[in-house]
């Protein structure tokens, strides 16, 4: 069962330079896994001990997988998953700082 | 350095007013490989604050799409600030993304005059560079 799984710049060094790369899986929990058997290193930088990481964004065709089931979201042949990290910042200064940066504190960088 | 036109300077000042108190954000993109700022696209801050921004994940992934289809990349990553200096915080040194970028602040923490600074943020250092408004 073949998925297309599209890579960022920032994580093309675990893919060798390919823009996408194939991998299989019925969920994306799975498809993950299995992209870490031959692009290791990859799936720590989407994933942490409390599931995706807060400020990477990941798609399956065109939906937020956070809308659809997270890391079990189903997927099936022909799937295709989209990689790209959050575009995110702010001056987000010490006690000022809002809801929007509580959040950004906790999970760490995607990159 | 960054080469921007006076017609692009003038529209990611003018975005940044516009949703000042909050921080606005938004990318000009540029055929791939020739760093020339060409394309302006306002994105939606969804954390809609004024020490915070995130681009909209939908609109990102629409934008990107886009980009990738056109052969263009982000050339500039612009944000505002609205009460500190247009320079890069650590919130934004640590989820800067793209080493190929111009991460462009704004900052509208004065009414008439607004700084408009550029920078580079790769593996987590900012390095501060000229920019060059030219009349288009």
């Amino acid at each position: 069962m073949a998925i297309e799984v599209r890579i960022p710049t920032i994580l093309r060094s675990y893919t060798d330079g390919a823009k996408s790369v194939e991998g299989s899986g019925a969920t994306l929990a799975e498809l993950l896994a299995d992209l870490e058997a031959r692009h290791g290193g990859l799936r720590e930088r989407l994933v942490d001990d409390k599931g995706l990481r807060r400020f990477v964004n990941v798609y399956l065709n065109d939906e937020d997988v956070r809308f659809l089931g997270g890391l079990e979201t189903p997927l099936k042949d022909g799937d295709a998953v989209t990689v790209l990290p959050a575009v995110a910042g702010g001056a987000t200064a010490g006690a000022a700082a809002g809801a929007a940066a509580g959040a950004a504190a906790g999970p760490g960088p995607v990159a | 350095m960054l080469t921007i036109s006076g017609a692009l300077h003038d529209k990611i000042v003018a975005h940044a007013r516009a949703d000042h108190p909050d921080e606005a954000c938004g990318v000009v993109a540029g055929p791939a490989g020739t760093d020339r700022a060409d394309r302006f696209i306002p994105m939606t801050n969804s954390a809609r604050s004024p020490t915070f921004y995130e681009f909209d994940s939908m609109e990102l992934l629409r934008t990107w799409r886009e980009m990738d289809e056109r052969d263009e990349e982000p050339v500039i990553i612009y944000h505002s600030h609205t009460a500190t200096e247009a320079y890069p915080s650590r919130t934004d040194i640590s989820y800067a993304n793209e080493p190929g970028a111009h991460y462009v602040l704004v900052s509208t923490r004065d009414a008439e005059h607004a700084e408009f600074r550029s920078f580079r943020i790769s593996s987590g250092v900012v390095t501060e560079e000229e920019v060059r408004v030219t009349q288009e």
